[in-house]
């Protein structure tokens, strides 16, 4: 298996208007894959297409090899997959503990061992597990989304934006979070706006452009290429 | 001030004012319950709930007539009673069929709320038509005689009273008594049994956490795996359990007659939205308030001043601070007034 995720020419959009027009999406098994492009380029989109939440009018999906093209939500859940919204990503009246367990709704039996692998990945969460979700801060919260994602212990884990709207400590928090989530050989596909500090962890980035790939590469020499930092990585640094 | 003043007017504070919120605050709380959840579910206010509790009375009269003419006697148990869990059963079912047929057609096209709530309240018309059609337009006993084989028997209120009478012989110049019907009994039975049961429920059970959930983020419940279409299900089973309850309780308390408690939808309404509307015990507390509020702005208290200052004041005149009739002019003041300082309601924490 060469491929964690294999997205290809996918066509999606809302309504009439198409905003993906054949674009390319790939994670290697345990890697990080980074979505990067300017607003309106069709990085949720895509994230949403390939989750099930998008209808996808032409092109393929495989996860692990499989053609789940088309498949609800749950049943890409159930397969194997986490994906952790860009807004209202908690329930905030529920606990953290009671949000961890609707991340194992479709499979009860593994509740306890899901609590038991998101506590040793958060610890501060075991402490805060009592918590109502909506009382945490932006970090612990965006901390509960990843772990209601990885109760049913998928081998991807999207997420959508994860850092918008964050202040810059928080970012590098989420940042780690997703590090952690990573080391233990949990493929992540991630759409961000901070090009820069997302391209540095990837593994490959996709650099969309009107709802096609302008650049695929190592994130590494996407930093390093200077037409993608010219457009996309706002300038010198 | 003799002591046995004292102890009248206590009694008869108890008795005319306490009892009544309470008795009052429990049906407000069973259907405020309903509306609550209804709304955090599927995001609408439910007009309908009233007529629904009404139904549910209705169909418990007709079980209790069928079983009287059966010959069936429980006492002390009221035969009402045994009719409930019909009641229950049917309220439940029509609940589901309105939804299923009318609001999953607006769910499945995704229509604004403001669709739902009009067509509550056209489901609201219908069931009063079918009340009507079915139950007649009158007022109906569910303690009065039935006819068993030419003969008729009777099943008197006054028989189910619990007198705590027994001050009487123990104190001299005790006249009030304590009295307690036994529909009222159960009905503060019921709504304690139902109350901790449905908290139970939400915080302790996987589908009780799922209802939370849906009514929090229904799209993180979606891509969770929460089988929403469910969650709805028992969001009905629950408000039509607690409405078909609270229906029969009022009406075998009072009397059964088709407007029943399509009057009490303005306090129980106020109630809902005093307590955060979406939050079930915020209901609870909500529904106790605008009772206790209620009760007590009808609340006469020429007696208690006629035992406690007999010689002082004038006792001709009602002591009320609103007239009996204004009685409903209470809950709707104190929803204008929710609403323009609270409008996310008394408690703190998140709201729809």
């Amino acid at each position: 298996m060469k491929y964690l995720l294999e997205a290809r020419s996918l066509v999606a959009g809302y309504g009439e208007l198409t905003i993906l027009n054949g674009c390319d999406i790939t994670v290697e098994p345990g890697s990080i894959s980074v979505i990067v492009g300017a607003n309106g380029a069709g990085k949720s989109t895509a994230m949403k297409a390939v989750f099930g939440l998008l209808e996808v009018r032409q092109g393929s999906v495989k996860f692990e090899d499989q053609d789940v093209t088309g498949c609800t939500p749950q049943r890409l859940v159930e397969l194997g997959m986490g994906y952790v919204p860009q807004v209202a990503n908690v329930f905030p009246s529920l606990s953290v503990e009671e949000n961890l367990e609707m991340g194992a709704y479709l499979a009860a039996s593994l509740t306890e061992e899901g609590l038991d692998r998101v506590y040793s990945i958060f610890p501060i969460l075991k402490d805060k597990r009592k918590q109502a979700a909506g009382q945490l801060s932006g970090g612990q919260r965006q901390m509960v989304a990843v772990g209601r994602a990885m109760m049913m212990k998928p081998r991807l884990l999207m997420l959508d934006e994860p850092t918008a709207g964050v202040s810059p400590k928080v970012m590098g928090d989420i940042f780690e979070i997703i590090l952690k989530v990573n080391e233990s050989s949990v493929g992540v596909l991630m759409v961000e706006q901070n090009a820069r500090q997302a391209l540095a962890i990837a593994d490959t980035g996709f650099v969309l452009q009107t709802g096609q790939n302008l650049y695929t590469d190592t994130g590494e020499a996407l930093l390093a290429n200077p037409e993608v930092a010219r457009s996309f990585l706002g300038g010198k640094h | 001030m003799e002591y046995a003043d004292l102890l009248n007017a206590g009694v008869y504070f108890i008795n005319k004012g306490l009892l009544n919120a309470f008795k009052i605050g429990s049906i407000y709380a069973l259907g405020a319950v309903g509306i609550t959840l209804v709304f955090g579910i599927l995001r609408f206010a439910h007009f309908a709930h009233g007529d629904m509790m009404t139904f549910g009375a209705l169909i418990a009269f007709a079980g209790t007539v069928i079983l009287r003419n059966l010959g069936i006697n429980t006492e002390p148990i009221p035969t009402g009673l045994l009719a409930l869990p019909l009641a229950v059963a049917a309220t439940i079912i029509l609940a589901l069929i309105i939804d299923r047929h009318v609001y999953a057609h607006f769910r499945a096209s995704k229509s604004p709320p403001v669709v739902f709530v009009m067509t509550s309240i056209g489901v609201t018309f219908i069931l009063q038509g079918i009340i009507r059609l079915v139950g007649g337009t009158g007022d109906r006993q569910f303690f009065f005689t039935a006819v068993s084989n030419g003969e008729s028997i009777r099943e008197d209120k006054g028989r189910w009273l619990v007198k705590f009478d027994w001050l009487r012989d123990h104190f001299d110049g005790f006249t009030q008594k304590l009295v307690i019907t036994m529909p009222q009994l159960w009905l503060f039975i019921f709504t304690a049994v139902a109350l901790v049961g449905l908290h139970y429920f939400l915080n302790h059970t996987r589908t009780g956490k799922a209802m939370r959930a849906v009514s929090d983020n229904e799209d993180l419940a979606r891509i969770s795996g929460i089988d929403v279409g469910r969650v709805v299900k028992v969001t009905w089973v629950i408000a039509g359990t607690l409405a078909a309850i609270a229906g029969t309780l009022l009406a075998m308390d009072t009397q059964y007659k088709p407007i029943l408690a399509f009057n009490l939808l303005l306090p129980m309404f106020a109630a809902a939205i005093m307590g955060g509307i979406g939050k079930p015990f915020g209901a609870v507390a909500g529904a106790f308030i605008v009772a206790l509020a209620e009760t007590f702005a009808v609340f006469d208290w020429r007696p208690i001043a006629g035992y406690l200052f007999a010689d002082r004041f004038d006792m001709t005149a009602s002591m009320a601070l609103v007239p009996a009739e204004y009685k409903l002019a209470v809950p709707f003041a104190i929803l204008v007034l929710v609403l323009i300082w609270r409008p996310t309601g008394i408690f703190k924490g998140q709201v729809l």
